[in-house]
């Protein structure tokens, strides 16, 4: 096992090189660069003021080099500064937008897997029947919503209209002046509608998943033996069947951490929230290199690791799997 | 002056407009149209105009300030901020004119190469220290510093020497008489010395918590990409500055930046035309609440040509065109008619346009007779006119994300249709646009719009020298009557003087057509009823933000006075 997993790790390495080249080049052949996007186009600022700016960023050496450059700094785990006129280390603004993000998805996350797989299950169990259709509509309406607007809809109804809900960000004006529990009652205030509408795309998909799976395993012979020997029904089902049917969900899940830090640009734009989808787009906008690399580098990195750790859980939930190779 | 790219390019925002629209009137007819704010009975005509310290004011910004150094900062919501803390020798006043801020008032020595700056006396940063020549001296050298990497060198690059012969004067030198050198005093922030002497400028943590301003607001909290917490500076020299805090709210969404005030929680917002008329007038609460303000913006919109290009050398086609395009129709349709067509490259209604030109009418029929003069006419039959077999056909660039760009385009598209011209649109994305086509001359027409300044000189976009590459005189226009008058502006400071010289370059300008001036639109802000001493000016309404107070009965919020 230690085997396989230090191999699995040395293997990532090239394909984190890979990553990076081919991310690096195409930011670059991307047209623009940074001190296009603000400073180009503004009279007051001669061809000279972007020339020495240009050297400033290192831009005017040929790409592999500054990709060479960039790399040695990436190998201490330097990510660097922002080219942005905060010039702030990169690693610093990652830190910054990466609580609020994580807290999102984690929280949307749970609550599609609370939801989700009771609707899948008893999907499963009672096949064509009303609750199975009036659930199929359900997710496939949640899953075709424009989140967008599902959120601006929230936002008016319960915003606006009502004021049950703050409408956008994170803390209300006086937030410094609260107390803590009062601080995190109105943290949660605000998360309710970001992380409602975050989840309610993910529920479709993960409760069609669950109910495939479900019924695939009630049809399988070791149910069927399980039912000839008299076992009780509910044992059958949540029991045997649930655990087995279960499995795939752990390799969503894996496939899903790099996920948990990728934010929607939608979601916050929407409602106003410093997280990580926006901090990437405006990165690309404004051909913050040192930004993009970093976030693509953290983002391959965890995409990597979630795989090995899915194929690990998998191999722990499943004795088959655990056991394969020894046959 | 600078072209407005949309910042925040977003192909899906028409949908959304349109969703929402349906979204307000599906809720509309279900929920209760009440709002949660408390000043509900307040009569706003009955208050008292009597100003008084207190409350706050919140607005909101689609942007997080990067760098309250103005000098390093690029950006529009860092230099908003930056404005409240930093000021500059000289500004600009309601009627856009040239006044002292920091300096009291300044001499132009008769050789028009010397320029003394004589300073307020008294005056002091917010730790205490005082205000002098020497302050200007050190921001001088430090623009000027190759360390220092500015954006905004070149103006200052010109002064060749400087001095501060005592606290309250300083003296610049230029090797010749220029003009325009004057408003570069009114956008040099000046900086305290003692606080930046021994600091790295391009990376101190003064850019992110300033330690001595001198504005009418100092900075007291910032939750980066969150908010932006300002309070009222009591020693500031042209005061008493009444609101106490001001708190910018970083809103990237203009949709949810307008739910954000439907719910009375902003008071100060621009609206696009769409949310200015029809939801503005549906909502009840804010009709109440928020008063409307309009002005011209210091933008304009022109399609321009490229000149090189063999389609547009006679001058009689570019006139067609500009003749074969209703303005009017443009300003109605896109803006929803609030913007106004526009003859020159100046804002209307301001000293430096040449008030003898009007917009060229709407007249095809003068078009297709001015086209055929020209040799173009539909020989073959197939609707678009055609010359010594060549159809009259070119494509027009804009960048994408500009909705208002992208209609303007369409309905020119249809225009010139109807004179046998046909006209494909292109969008690009806005970085390969500039990159691609406009800093390559790689582009047939294109539309596109300026910012303006109060100062009159465009040298940079008209004068044929400034054809290179990432110039912006990208279209290659040159007229040697417009390069000499622009020169000759440059050397002097008479303002009637200078403004006969730029009437003449107008004139040039209208009669060449190197681009076909479209409209200038309006800027459309809403403001809550409860602030007063607003007065809308040539300069728009935010030249007096730190003079705007709230009557002590209509004051909302009441802030306990706690130090974070």
């Amino acid at each position: 096992m230690k085997r396989y997993v230090i191999k699995r790790m040395l293997g990532m390495l090239p394909l984190l090189l890979g990553i990076t080249v081919i991310s690096f080049g195409m930011m670059h052949l991307a047209p623009g660069d940074p001190t296009s996007i603000t400073q180009q186009f503004n009279p007051r600022i001669s061809a000279e003021d972007i020339e020495r700016l240009r050297s400033y960023y290192g831009l005017d050496k040929p790409i592999y080099e500054q990709y060479w450059q960039w790399l040695k700094r990436l190998a201490v785990l330097d990510f660097g500064q922002s080219f942005s006129a905060d010039g702030r280390p990169v690693i610093d603004k990652i830190a910054e937008r990466l609580p609020v993000t994580l807290w999102i998805n984690v929280l949307a996350m749970l609550l599609i897997l609370v939801v989700a797989i009771p609707i899948g299950v008893a999907s499963a169990v009672h096949k064509d029947s009303w609750f199975d259709r009036l659930m199929t509509v359900f997710v496939f309406i949640g899953f075709a919503i424009p989140s967008f607007w599902l959120g601006l809809l929230l936002m008016i109804g319960l915003g606006v209209n009502t004021g049950w809900l703050p409408i956008s960000g994170l803390h209300d004006y006086n937030w410094q002046q609260m107390s803590f529990w009062q601080q995190q009652l109105d943290l949660a205030r605000h998360l309710v509608l970001p992380v409602f509408v975050s989840a309610i795309g993910g529920l479709a998909g993960m409760s069609r998943f669950m109910r495939s799976g479900m019924l695939e395993v009630i049809r399988a012979d070791f149910i069927m033996t399980a039912r000839a020997m008299g076992m009780p029904e509910r044992t059958i089902r949540y029991r045997l069947a649930l655990k087995n049917a279960l499995l795939p969900i752990i390799t969503l899940l894996g496939l899903s951490v790099p996920g948990l830090i990728g934010g929607s640009v939608i979601i916050e734009q929407l409602f106003s929230l410093p997280g990580m989808g926006l901090l990437f787009y405006e990165a690309v906008m404004a051909r913050d290199y040192p930004l993009v690399m970093g976030i693509t580098v953290i983002g391959a990195v965890l995409t990597l690791l979630g795989n090995l750790l899915a194929d690990l859980a998998y191999a722990w939930a499943d004795p088959r799997i655990r056991h394969g190779g020894r046959k | 002056m600078l072209i407005r790219a949309a910042t925040r390019v977003n192909p899906a925002s028409g949908i959304r407009t349109a969703l929402l629209a349906m979204g307000l009137v599906v809720l509309a007819s279900c929920g209760p149209s009440g709002s949660p704010s408390s000043d509900a009975t307040i009569d706003w005509n009955a208050i008292p105009d009597v100003p008084a310290k207190g409350d706050r004011i919140v607005d909101a910004s689609i942007g997080d300030a990067s760098n309250l150094i103005p000098m390093i900062a690029g950006d529009a919501a860092s230099h908003a901020i930056a404005s409240q803390l930093y000021l500059s020798l000289l500004k600009y006043d309601a009627n856009l004119d040239l006044t002292g801020q920091l300096a009291k008032s300044w001499d132009i020595a008769p050789d028009n190469r010397t320029i003394v700056f004589h300073l307020r006396p008294g005056l002091r940063w917010s730790d205490g220290q005082p205000f002098s020549s020497s302050d200007c001296l050190f921001t001088l050298r430090l623009i000027q510093d190759p360390h220092t990497q500015s954006a905004y060198k070149t103006d200052y690059a010109k002064v060749t020497a400087a001095e501060a012969p005592d606290p309250l004067t300083f003296v610049v030198h230029y090797d010749e008489p220029f003009s325009p050198a004057l408003a570069s005093w009114a956008s040099l922030a000046i900086l305290p010395r003692h606080v930046f002497e021994h600091e790295d400028i391009m990376h101190t943590p003064l850019s992110r918590s300033p330690k001595a301003t001198i504005g009418p607001y100092r900075l007291v909290d910032w939750q980066p990409q969150q908010s932006i917490l300002l309070r009222a500076n009591p020693d500031y020299f042209d005061g008493p500055v009444w609101i106490t805090e001001r708190l910018t709210r970083i809103i990237p969404d203009t949709a949810t930046q307008f739910l954000e005030l439907s719910a009375g929680r902003l008071d100060l917002m621009t609206l696009s035309p769409i949310q200015y008329t029809r939801l503005y007038e549906k909502k009840a609460i804010l009709k109440r609440d928020y008063k409307r303000y309009r002005y011209l913006d210091f933008v304009y919109t022109y399609l321009g040509f490229n000149l090189k290009h063999p389609l547009f050398h006679d001058v009689r086609v570019r006139r067609a065109i500009a003749y074969a395009i209703d303005r009017q129709e443009l300003v109605d349709g896109v803006l929803l008619g609030l913007g106004q067509v526009i003859a020159t490259p100046y804002k209307p209604g301001t000293f430096w346009v040449n008030k003898s030109l009007n917009p060229r009418p709407f007249a095809p029929e003068r078009a297709r007779r001015l086209l055929a003069a020209a040799g173009w006419k539909d020989h073959d039959g197939d609707g678009i006119l055609d010359k010594d077999g060549r159809a009259f056909q070119f494509t027009l660039l804009t960048n994408n994300g500009n909705k208002q760009r992208a209609d303007t385009a369409i309905i020119i598209q249809q225009r010139l249709h109807e004179i046998g011209i046909k006209m494909e649109i292109r969008l690009v994305e806005w970085s390969a646009f500039i990159e691609n086509f406009i800093n390559k001359h790689n582009f047939e027409a294109v539309i596109l719009g300026w910012s303006l300044s109060p100062e009159p000189d465009q040298f940079a976009i008209w004068h044929s020298s400034q054809t290179g590459p990432r110039q912006f005189n990208f279209l290659s226009y040159s007229n040697p009557v417009v390069d000499s008058v622009l020169e000759a502006a440059r050397r002097t400071f008479d303002k009637q003087q200078r403004k006969r010289l730029y009437d003449r370059m107008q004139q040039e300008l209208f009669n060449d057509v190197p681009v076909v001036f479209l409209y200038a639109p309006y800027s459309l802000p809403v403001i809550h009823r409860r602030i007063h001493g607003i007065h809308p000016a040539p300069a728009g309404i935010g030249y007096n933000s730190e003079h705007w107070y709230v009557p002590k009965p209509a004051q909302k919020y009441h802030l306990t006075e706690i130090q974070p």
